[in-house]
């Protein structure tokens, strides 16, 4: 499968992207391709022109700031996965990130490429809300700062201005005593998430629940948090009976979607099941 | 093609099996294209063509990528390798010479891409599981093996090369290192 026919042209810096784009409202950016290129050879999207920003080099790499763990737009799958800081402070996103395609695939996708897609199945999406992480990036307005809750719209749009460049990916590091987890139910065939639930969570010391984050993704249109559930959870004491009362307020913020692989219900059953898996998971 | 659209070549220089090549390309074609229909080099296959099957996997830095899902002018600068450059008939790759006392294959097709895969996943995993090998290997599809014999293949390969005789993984991955630092690949 031959993709439709394009100018390339690769750059060095974002202000040369930023330009690029202004020049050519069709051109679209290109990082590692695992979301776009798919998409050019089966000719669901044609544009007219790349702009290849994999060279820019300060867009790559993990830095810890201030309570924060920041990640270059263009850092990978693989990168992250196995970065000792990821790991650490964020687990539920080396958890997730190592479960994205597969080994080649890792290589290749980066982070930015990834949410910017803003692909309904995606892993990240829902461990980006779990985490408070905020998309920083650049815009031909300047400087552009978007938290994950609200920057998912629906499949493939977010709220990133037109002809910008996210640069990259602020996550809050979770207060000291919490744990996060990844929680997955992979497509047989795909390996894209049916159902994912991100969760941090910390408690108190009578066990009670006082941190309760939890993002969801793969169920409908978009990713979303479980406000619901997390209110549901707060205060509340580690028991089995606790936790699936709250998992069963999981599904109320999301719009369940549905295909031939799983209904709506299917789908809302999953995400139940699964945000109590992910607590049950979390408690020290 | 019947479009009208830009097919104004560009210059690509890529350095493959240690050779540097330059040459003018479509930006649209494929890396595997390239390898094969520009280069001859034939050893990467196609299997479907969807990012699914890993027949058209080989190294681009030293990491596995499926090369029906890059562009050849995403290479630009980069040092590759194919299973032509992996290793020799007189001196195999571990995972080459896995695959041969393992019986690690029947038809074939898919061998080239699970074998580069398999190359990057003892990068990363020198010593690794029989689960981590699975995993390891979920970017690739055999349909003739049911995969037992291409896990102990790798797991040969895992211990040939920590073994102390580490000669042939020398001999068999240099090259891989010359065009590093010409493209941002890898940083952390």
């Amino acid at each position: 499968m031959i993709p439709s026919a394009f100018t390339y042209e690769r750059v060095h810096t974002v202000d040369e992207a930023l330009a690029s784009l202004a020049a050519n409202p069709e051109a679209k950016l290109i990082a590692g391709g695992h979301s776009l290129l798919p998409l050019m050879k089966m000719r669901l999207a044609a544009p007219a022109a790349l702009v290849d920003i994999q060279a820019i080099r300060n867009l790559h790499g993990v830095r810890e700031v201030d309570g924060q763990v920041v990640i270059g737009a263009l850092t990978t799958h693989a990168e992250i996965s196995a970065h000792p800081v990821v790991r650490s402070l964020l687990p539920a996103l080396a958890e997730a990130a190592a479960q994205i395609g597969d080994l080649q695939v890792r290589n290749r996708g980066t982070i930015g490429g990834n949410l910017a897609h803003a692909d309904p199945s995606s892993d990240l999406p829902a461990v980006a809300l779990a985490y408070n992480a905020t998309l920083r990036g650049l815009s031909p307005a300047g400087e552009f700062a978007l938290p994950a809750d609200g920057f998912f719209l629906g499949p493939l749009t977010t709220a990133m201005p037109e002809g910008a460049v996210l640069t990259e990916i602020a996550f809050d590091v979770p207060p000291a005593g919490t744990q996060s987890v990844y929680q997955k139910v992979p497509h047989p065939a795909s390996g894209y998430a049916v159902v994912g639930v991100a969760a941090v969570i910390g408690t108190d010391e009578n066990g009670c629940f006082n941190y309760v984050r939890i993002g969801v993704t793969g169920a409908g249109d978009v990713a979303y948090r479980a406000v619901a559930a997390e209110a549901a959870l707060m205060g509340q004491p580690p028991t089995d009976e606790a936790i699936q009362a709250a998992a069963g307020h999981a599904a109320e913020d999301g719009v369940m979607g549905e295909d031939l692989y799983a209904s709506a219900d299917y789908r809302a059953h999953l995400v139940q099941v699964h945000t109590a898996r992910a607590i049950r998971r979390a408690l020290p | 093609m019947g479009d009208l659209r830009s097919s104004v070549q560009v210059p690509v220089t890529v350095l493959v099996n240690g050779r540097s090549y330059t040459v003018d390309v479509e930006p649209r074609l494929l890396l595997v294209h390239l390898l094969r229909d520009v280069l001859g080099l034939t050893g990467t296959h196609i299997g479907c063509d969807t990012s699914q099957c890993g027949a058209c996997t080989v190294l681009v830095d030293g990491k596995a990528v499926k090369s029906c899902t890059m562009l050849a002018v995403q290479a630009d600068g980069c040092s590759v390798t194919t299973i032509e450059g992996i290793g020799s008939v007189e001196n195999l790759h571990p995972v080459q010479e896995g695959f041969w006392e393992k019986h690690g294959l029947q038809c074939g097709f898919c061998t080239p891409g699970v074998i580069m895969a398999a190359a990057d996943l003892l990068r990363q995993h020198p010593n690794p599981t029989d689960e981590e090998i699975r995993e390891g290997l979920e970017g690739v599809i055999c349909r003739c093996t049911g995969y037992q014999n291409i896990v102990r293949a790798v797991r040969y390969a895992a211990e040939r090369m920590q073994s102390a005789d580490g000669e042939v993984e020398v001999a068999a991955t240099a090259g891989l290192d010359r065009g590093e630092g010409s493209q941002g690949g890898a940083t952390s």
